[in-house]
């Protein structure tokens, strides 16, 4: 392990407030008129990918676009269901970009970078504003104007919704802004096109390699630079909350090619999911946070109560996050509250037949509010979970347990989005920037779209305008053996005939990683996955059985490709875990808490990002350390009580 | 639960498809009905025989992209229900289930239950947006919209764009499609300039795509998962003989 001296994000000089002005007006145009003369290679179209792909259409550039659904509205974005952060204060609450600015630190456990999230919350505004230019229909109140709500740990509703679905219709408006550059020529769409290796020409990334997900036909595209906006890596822990079909290739292929991955431990765990119910489980369902406005989370006083939720009486009831966080209640920050509910569980508190479930109960809402106007609220949410569970919500309480929902980690870059591999931008959540150890609620739509619609669009124009365009071949010895690679490494897999199918090397795989590196970890724990996670890997490349062939729709083999860079990636993360001997945001380790149970920073060891560089031939990863330098908020601890 | 599935097996657009029976059992009543389908692929495996291809992503309910007609209905045609939202527990031990991909000649057959529905995306190109570039919006709050019509709008935006409509169309129409996106946007004070224009635009590449036309069977709206109601299909001729009367 080398530690060398702290990674330089170019964060601009100047206030903190005047940076991104600044260094918007320092930055280096490209003359309209050139602008078509550059290509852009855009991976993923959700809201970071698709909105920059539009955005960049938009000002002239030539875009190609790319991802593995059969339409860019299909995007794992458009699962969010609770809203949209901005700090435009409309309810005269006492919000400011300060605030939101503020709040966004603290919430991540002090792990993030200053500049960016400053510069996030300056741009949230305009997030809005663009939106409802788009069409996107926010929820509104009846005079007219929009309507906000409080949401996940905020004490001022700075949140924009639409109904459960903010997601979906937020996407809905980036893919319509995208389609209209399809039709008018800036952006070539690539639906059912999968990324599977970047190129890098002289150290620079000129390019990628995908595969036709129906043809089955390797394809070399090439370009004046490459943005990546491909999600996050919460799949390897096989049960999450996003969609099958989400995968780390695109990153940890880039990592492998040297750009550095940041923070690969901090995972989000959301803490109210719909519980597990048995080993056919495929994924799991999140049901939005904005349920824990109104809804009170319980367990019973005694271990392993056998009476059901309605013969408990109140007093033999423990409303545990009103009674620990009593400033913040049931709205206490997401790894605190799901690392109560682990806590309530393993105490032999916990609810339903697997014991792993705490209720939340709206029956006080009903009382308060009406059966109407909560109807009104979670109707659809109600729906749904009826739906999954069989079960009516509003007689009987819900039922949730945390799950993996979101990951703060990802490549690092620096202040422009711009990885340590120059012409290699990383959006949204597939880097690491502005969240530190921990999201906060409706926060995770506002970073996509900021960073597609009003950061990368100046920042790549800056780095494009220093290059000569069109300075690349898609018929060079770079893509050629990069091309190769890809088609080898697809024969490869094929070739094994072992008896194992994908899926059940996925689930083992991610059985490990949330055992050994989930809510809790432990130095044993990690050890343990770091032992079992490389025999794993080795039993995939022997033992996987991938049926038909590679020039065909061919499900299986997608999985196994993205399968085989999930367990590349597990032993990274739990490596990255296993180093970072502090608790912070959603990185537990139980060796370090207060008495109380809490998260315990080390402030004077590990305020820094971690940023590893792939090992040249096997060992361990490299370490870059980026020391976090807070020049406006001062280090405290989080409470919420 | 012991069941037998009836499953359309096609190798590719140019392959004659054909039924295929396969039985299956130990299925548990919680298991989703794409999670069924996962049981049975791991099995076909372990057997040395293809795994039907299907498609299916977030199985939540909201990306649009599984599809199915489960017994010669949309998405298994229950209430608001998307195929991965489907339980096992709404079937029956020893039943016999029939699963065929969407059919309308806009959806050509990729493989097995796998349609391609790139039409669909044509027409939101051919007009279902707002041309507003990103940057200069006016505030948020700048016009303010009726909260009945932003509702409005909002119900025929909640469209996840599955296909279901069109393929439970005996004429393989795409209106109900079409329509929750022209009257979204025909809801709300943004959408007002290109009003005329789009409408018209949209219906020509529906017309192009090789959709058929509305008979007011209502099968899309009963079949839709996300309910969307027939009533937008009346806002899309309205304002279709609007802007074709004005002639925009």
């Amino acid at each position: 392990m080398d530690t060398n001296g702290s990674l330089n994000g170019n964060v601009p000089e100047g206030p903190l407030a005047e940076k991104w002005d600044n260094h918007r007006f320092n930055m280096k145009l490209v003359n309209p008129a050139n602008r078509r003369r550059y290509k852009v290679i855009v991976v993923g179209a959700g809201l970071a990918g698709g909105g920059a792909a539009a955005t960049l259409g938009e000002l002239g550039y030539n875009v190609d676009c790319f991802c593995y659904q059969d339409s860019p509205r299909r995007a794992h974005s458009i699962a969010a269901q609770g809203g949209i952060n901005a700090a435009k204060n409309y309810q005269n609450d006492g919000d400011s970009t300060y605030r939101l600015f503020y709040d966004t630190i603290k919430g991540g456990d002090f792990r993030s970078r200053e500049s960016n999230v400053y510069r996030l919350a300056q741009v949230s505004a305009n997030i809005i504003d663009q939106c409802v230019a788009m069409g996107v229909p926010f929820a509104r109140e009846y005079g007219g104007q929009l309507a906000n709500r409080s949401f996940g740990g905020a004490q001022v509703s700075r949140t924009f919704y639409a109904r459960g679905q903010t997601g979906q219709q937020l996407l809905l408006g980036v893919y319509s802004a995208l389609s209209r550059q399809i039709a008018a020529g800036t952006v070539k769409m690539h639906s059912r096109t999968e990324m599977l290796e970047i190129v890098l020409v002289d150290g620079q990334a000129k390019g990628v390699i995908t595969r036709n997900l129906v043809t089955g036909e390797i394809e070399k595209h090439a370009a004046d630079v490459v943005i990546m906006a491909t999600g996050g890596y919460g799949p390897v822990f096989y049960l999450s909350t996003n969609a099958m079909g989400n995968n780390v290739t695109a990153s940890i292929r880039a990592y492998m090619k040297g750009a550095y991955f940041a923070n690969p431990c901090y995972t989000q765990i959301h803490p109210t999911c719909i519980p597990v119910s048995g080993d056919h489980q495929s994924k799991l369902t999140l049901m939005s946070e904005s349920l824990r406005n109104d809804g009170r989370i319980w367990v019973s006083m005694k271990e392993g109560d056998p009476r059901g939720p309605g013969e408990i009486p109140e007093n033999e009831r423990d409303y545990y996050l009103e009674r620990m966080y009593p400033s913040f209640g049931n709205l206490a920050p997401r790894d605190i509250a799901s690392r109560a509910a682990k806590r309530a569980c393993d105490e032999g508190r916990g609810v339903g037949d697997t014991g792993l479930g705490v209720y939340l109960d709206f029956t006080d809402a009903i009382e308060r509010l009406g059966l109407g106007l909560v109807q009104q609220r979670y109707g659809n949410l109600f729906d749904m979970y009826e739906k999954i569970t069989g079960e009516n919500a509003y007689q009987v309480p819900m039922r949730i347990y945390p799950a993996i929902h979101y990951t703060m980690g990802g490549l690092w870059v620096d202040y422009n989005l711009m990885s340590n591999i120059p012409g290699l931008f990383v959006l949204g959540e597939s880097n690491f920037s502005d969240h530190g150890a921990n999201r906060l609620g409706a926060s995770a739509l506002m970073q996509g779209l900021a960073d597609g619609y009003f950061v990368a669009p100046y920042t790549v124009g800056n780095y494009l305008a220093s290059q000569t365009p069109g300075d690349y071949s898609a018929d060079s010895s770079e893509f050629t053996q990069a091309a190769d690679d890809v088609e080898d490494r697809v024969k490869r897999v094929l070739s094994i005939d072992g008896k194992r199918t994908v899926t059940s090397f996925h689930r083992e795989l991610g059985m490990i990683c949330w055992d050994y590196c989930g809510m809790a970890r432990t130095d044993q724990s990690l050890k343990k996955a770091l032992d079992l996670i490389p025999a794993l890997k080795e039993e995939f490349w022997e033992n996987v059985s991938v049926p038909g062939g590679g020039d065909e729709l061919n499900p299986e083999l997608e999985k196994a490709l993205r399968v085989a860079d999930f367990l590349e990636f597990a032993e990274l993360m739990c490596y990255d875990a296993l180093v970072r001997e502090e608790s912070c945001g959603g990185h537990f380790r139980e060796e370090y808490q207060t008495e109380e149970g809490e998260a315990l920073r080390d402030d004077e060891h590990f305020s820094h990002v971690s940023a590893w560089e792939a090992p040249g031939n096997g060992g361990r990863p490299i370490l870059h350390k980026e020391n976090l330098e807070f020049e406006e908020v001062e280090f405290s601890v989080r409470s919420y009580k | 639960m012991d069941l037998t599935l009836r499953v359309w097996r096609q190798k590719d657009g140019q392959s004659t498809g054909r039924f295929e029976s396969y039985q299956v059992s130990g299925i548990i009543p919680d298991m989703s009905f794409l999670e069924m389908l996962d049981v049975t692929n791991e099995r076909l495996i372990m057997e040395g025989k293809d795994p039907i291809a299907f498609d299916h992503d977030c199985r939540e309910g909201i990306c649009g992209m599984c599809s199915l007609v489960i017994n010669g209905r949309a998405h298994g045609g229950f209430d608001g229900t998307t195929t991965c939202q489907l339980h096992m527990r709404k079937f029956n031990d020893g039943d016999t289930i029939t699963i065929e991909p969407w059919r309308a000649s806009a959806f050509p057959v990729i493989r097995d239950l796998v349609v391609d529905r790139t039409s669909f995306d044509r027409i939101i190109q051919a007009g279902g947006f707002i041309s507003a570039n990103t940057g200069g919006a006016p505030d948020g709050n700048a016009v303010p919209i009726p909260k009945p019509d932003a509702d409005a709008a909002m119900d025929a935006a909640a469209c996840i764009g599955c296909g279901a409509c069109a393929a439970s169309c005996p004429n393989g129409s795409a209106m109900l499609f079409v329509a929750a996106k022209v009257s979204h946007l025909a809801h709300l004070p943004q959408g007002m300039p290109e009003r005329g224009q789009r409408v018209l635009d949209m219906v020509a590449r529906m017309d192009e795509e090789g959709f058929g036309n509305c008979t007011n069977h209502a099968e899309c709206e009963a079949m839709c998962p996300k309910d969307i109601s027939i009533s937008h299909i009346a806002k899309m001729n309205r304002e279709f003989i609007r802007a074709t009367v004005r002639g925009d």
